[in-house]
């Protein structure tokens, strides 16, 4: 068993790990920075793993840094949600990195190379924050940091649309953060507290709270992209570097929507209406058709993976009618992590192997990758499976999640969002599809660059960790579970 | 290996080397070559050794669970085996033409790595235990079969492919909305003789035979009932080996185990009977096999006519299912596997006739009896069986798909029967008769030059005259134990008397 003092220290080091370094990486650029960054790597994965490992078995644990308590004071609380998520940024944080370590580094201008790894680590440790947080300040400050370390990322890859993507992205995240901000400030002059669970046994009706939830719910939804906030994202994560891609797609834009899960269901228990968990559950709705009917248009193929992340987010929206409404509310939350979890293994895995099918072509257009499937087999592997958990299709994280989340539309008469989801996957299908159909085309042009072998394989373990999901998923469930506050969720 | 898990390495048979043969460089023939065929022995033994357990009563069973609540079933029961022994000796025989039909071309790994997918998935849908595996394997099906379609690369064959996997999946979808509904009456709804939901009380009955139209719409679409059957002639531009297993073993087989699945191991045949969904089957079937052959009469592309046949012939398998009472089941089961030989026959005739000879259409086939009188015979035997005439392995289905239609009291679908045949000869003997009796008065389209002693490569003329035994062994031997016969009897008694 580990010691008392290690399982204390576990919660503070999962973020401290990665903001070392990125401080490390900061003071000490390196033209070939496996030596520094590799072992930075394994050691976040090593404590996220025994924190999940200690969330498992001994259940949520509770952390003060240096004595200070709430307002000020950084409380982190590890229960099942944030280990779980804090191991999955680990995760797919070794596989992006892999990623980028492996990228010939005559690839890119020394912008890239200077800034790269610094923010990263820095993106890494405040997503850690902001799954550990246990008040709406210290959530405030993770996201903040969050923001500015994946607009510097956007920003890196140096060209002219990256810059006003980034910018774009930076004005987004900026005004998502006010308006959040102005909701907690509120919050902290009606009930003096900021934690959440503090705020649970304080909060009642009256037009200040209504008001700050407001603010807080459409800040967040900005920063998550809900349709129709989403109009940054798709620039932000089509020029991006593909590892970058990947972890702002498949991480970035969950940690506002655990933020918004948490505080909804955490900390203003009961305030959720249900109109107003109807609304959102509308916009994801809209978030799926209209993010499926752009990537099904989209010219360019980093675009048609950022607009299905834009529906896919939908998803997560969809499931908020479905949570709130109480009919099977254990359904719905497993339902609701096995689509954030599953949805960030498969979307990393497709920006992956989309960024590496550029490369072979040369090409960003769909159209270019003609005959590609005779070349790039293994690319294209990746691409399919993470696409069949995208779709929905058995086996898959995905399926997983459409099919609870289905049984819990189903079990409370809520036909709408049955039918929301069955077409979603179609839509999913046709723009997946498109990616295949162009590579079956016959084609004379057969110049192909090579790219290297890791970068399959990295995309290839995404996408089966997708798929895994799929067919084991009780385990991470049951993680998942330890701690959430949902009413009748039986643990 | 304990016997139990014998399903899971069947499965493994077909899935391992998929994932080998797609590693394999293209030059690598040899390699790929044996991979295949050793594959494909070894998942002959292990079928006939997870039959002999099955007949002899033991439990095969392999099951985890995937998510809270759903579990991940595999079982042999005597209904898998019937379907896995026709997918395991057909795959061989059509590895053995696909080798001999691709020499050459481009793409093999992919082509033979899905190939090998697409059988997985089909063993998988024969052995799956509940509806969720089902469905698991069913998805993958399409999955696996769109590479397949499309593999050619051509304009035609990727609008096909678009064609074929609009309506999959979107068959898919309504397959998945009516298993969900169908887990909200029942929970995780697990195959078993007469039925699984004998506890549903009456006042679900009208849920229930909303759910049975929704399920049967989403398998009749791979099924090919009409008016879903779209699909099926445009996927005709896929090479021929495919086309032969997509019609006889994998995707319209598919849709039509999954009928047999959900009447007599989901719902039960009483309850199927109490709710009185059965007569629309029954129509809708009798209707699809009118209009099948109806519509093949005029189809002068071979592999066109051969489609609409299938469209014609599968629903034969639905008819019995739908006709309430033992005998008609037989006839429903024993077609599952006559269907698949006799069509796969054919399919492998029309594309000996097009390599060889560059013969597509009917028109051209005058005096190909003469030049390749193997192919000829084999095609002849699979069209007469087709046909019903005795003692060839359609005759075993048609007559007791007759006498159970007499049993059900349902004397219109004997016309049926009878007018459909009526339509089978009207459409393959003047194909026979061109092949026998017209003599040739042009060259051929594009005749490749004789090599051997053999008519044509004896890849893929020695699977067709196996194909071809078969159909007239099936028909000869029906008496026998372990014929497809007397097997689907066996599967009958157990789901009439528990």
């Amino acid at each position: 068993m580990m010691s008392d003092a290690l399982r204390a220290a576990l919660i503070p080091l999962v973020i401290v790990v990665p903001l070392c370094w990125a401080v490390l990486c900061l003071v000490q650029p390196r033209r070939s920075p496996s030596l520094l960054v590799v072992p930075g790597l394994l050691l976040w994965m090593v404590v996220s793993l025994a924190l999940c490992w200690d969330v498992a078995t001994t259940g949520v644990s509770m952390h003060v840094l240096g004595g200070w308590r709430e307002p000020l004071g950084i409380a982190l609380r590890a229960d099942g949600l944030a280990a779980g998520m804090a191991l999955l940024t680990a995760l797919i944080a070794a596989a992006c990195g892999g990623y980028r370590l492996l990228t010939p580094p005559t690839a890119d201008d020394p912008t890239a190379q200077r800034w790269f790894w610094p923010l990263f680590f820095m993106l890494g440790a405040s997503l850690n924050a902001v799954w550990l947080a246990a008040d709406l300040f210290n959530m405030y400050v993770g996201l903040e940091l969050l923001g500015l370390s994946a607009v510097g990322l956007v920003a890196v890859s140096g060209s002219d649309n990256a810059v006003s993507a980034a910018l774009r992205y930076l004005l987004a995240a900026l005004l998502g953060s006010l308006a959040y901000l102005l909701g907690v400030a509120l919050l902290y002059a009606s009930y003096g507290t900021l934690a959440l669970s503090g705020l649970a046994e304080l909060v009642t009706h009256n037009t200040t709270t209504h008001v700050a939830f407001a603010l807080i719910t459409i800040g967040l939804c900005l920063k998550t992209a809900l349709f129709p906030l989403h109009g940054w994202l798709p620039p932000a994560h089509g020029v991006a570097l593909s590892p970058v891609s990947a972890l702002l797609s498949a991480l970035v834009v969950k940690a506002s929507f655990v933020m918004l899960l948490r505080i909804w269901f955490s900390g203003g228990v009961g305030l959720l209406s249900p109109p107003m968990a109807q609304l959102l559950g509308v916009l994801g709705a809209g978030a799926i058709l209209w993010g499926g009917w752009q990537a099904l248009n989209h010219p360019d193929l980093k675009s048609l993976v950022a607009h299905s992340t834009v529906a896919q987010i939908g998803y997560l929206f969809v499931a908020i009618p479905l949570l709130a409404s109480g009919a099977s509310p254990g359904l719905a939350w497993d339902g609701l992590m096995l689509q954030i979890t599953s949805h960030a293994l498969a979307k990393s895995a497709m920006f992956l192997a989309s960024g590496t099918l550029i490369v072979a072509v040369g090409s960003s257009r769909v159209e270019d990758l003609r005959g590609v499937n005779r070349h790039m087999p293994l690319a294209l592997f990746a691409f399919g499976l993470a696409g069949v958990s995208l779709m929905g299709l058995p086996p898959s994280g995905g399926f997983s999640a459409k099919w609870l989340l289905l049984q819990t539309a189903l079990a409370g008469g809520q036909w709408h969002w049955v039918a929301t989801l069955l077409g979603g996957g179609l839509l999913t299908a046709g723009y997946v599809f498109r990616v295949f159909r162009a590579s079956f085309e016959n084609s004379s042009d057969d110049r192909f660059d090579h790219t290297p072998l890791g970068w399959d394989v990295l995309a290839l373990l995404l996408a089966g960790a997708s798929i895994l999901l799929g067919l084991a998923g009780s385990a991470p469930l049951g993680l998942l579970r330890t701690g959430a506050s949902i009413p009748g969720l039986i643990p | 290996m304990s016997g139990a898990a014998l399903p899971i390495w069947v499965l493994a048979s077909s899935l391992l080397p998929a994932m080998i043969i797609f590693l394999l460089p293209e030059q690598t023939r040899a390699l790929r070559t044996s991979v295949n065929l050793a594959a494909a022995v070894l998942k002959i033994v292990l079928v006939a050794l997870m039959t002999w357990r099955v007949a002899q009563g033991q439990l095969t069973e392999v099951r985890f669970e995937m998510f809270p609540g759903v579990d991940f079933v595999l079982r042999a029961d005597a209904l898998a085996c019937l379907f896995a022994g026709l997918s395991a000796l057909l795959w061989f025989t059509t590895t053995v033409y696909a080798i001999g039909y691709l020499e050459g071309a481009p793409n093999r790994s992919r082509f033979f790595g899905f190939f090998s997918m697409c059988v997985a998935s089909t063993m998988g849908i024969a052995l799956a235990g509940n509806l969720i595996t089902f469905l698991l394997f069913y998805e993958l099906l399409t999955l696996s079969t769109y590479p397949l379609v499309v593999h050619r690369g051509t304009a035609k064959a990727l609008a096909a492919g678009r064609v074929y996997l609009t309506y999959t999946i979107g068959g898919g979808a309504v397959l998945l909305l009516g298993v969900a509904l169908l887990y909200g009456v029942a929970g995780d709804v697990e195959f078993q003789p007469n039925g699984a939901l004998g506890g549903v009380s009456e006042d679900a009955w009208p849920l229930l035979r909303i759910v049975f139209g929704v399920m049967i719409a989403g398998l009749g679409v791979k099924a090919a009932l009409i008016p879903l059957h779209g699909w099926l002639p445009r996927a005709m531009v896929a090479p021929a080996p495919v086309s032969a297993l997509l019609h006889a073993v994998a995707v319209v087989k598919a849709g039509a185990f999954g009928i047999v699945r959900l009447v007599y191991d989901v719902y039960g045949v009483d309850l199927a009977r109490q709710l009185s969904v059965l007569l629309p089957l029954t129509i809708a079937a009798s209707a699809t096999i009118v209009w099948g052959s109806l519509r093949a009469l005029w189809q002068d592309d071979l592999k066109r006519r051969l489609a609409y046949s299938t469209i014609s012939q599968v629903s034969y398998i639905a008819l019995g299912v739908s006709l309430f009472g033992p005998i008609g089941t037989v006839g429903a089961l024993v077609h599952l596997l006559h269907q698949g030989i006799m069509k796969v026959t054919l399919f492998y005739c029309a594309g000996n006739y097009a390599e060889t000879l560059g013969v597509h259409k009917i028109s051209e086939l005058d005096g190909a009896g003469k030049r390749m009188p193997l192919t000829s015979a084999a095609f002849t035997i699979g069209a007469f069986g087709m046909i019903g005439v005795p003692p060839l392995a359609g005759f075993v289905s048609k007559w007791y798909l007759g006498l159970g239609a007499l049993d059900a009291e349902l004397p219109w679908v004997l016309v049926v029967l009878v007018i459909s045949s009526v339509l089978n000869a009207a459409y393959f003997l003047p194909i026979i008769v061109r092949l026998w009796f017209v003599p040739r008065s042009e060259p051929w389209p594009e005749e490749q030059p004789l090599t051997g002693r053999w008519e044509t490569s004896r890849w893929l003329l020695f699977p067709t005259v196996a194909t071809a035994f078969f159909t007239v062994a099936a028909g000869v031997l029906a008496s026998f134990p372990f014929s497809p016969l007397q097997w689907a009897i066996l599967i009958a008694r157990r789901e009439y008397l528990p």
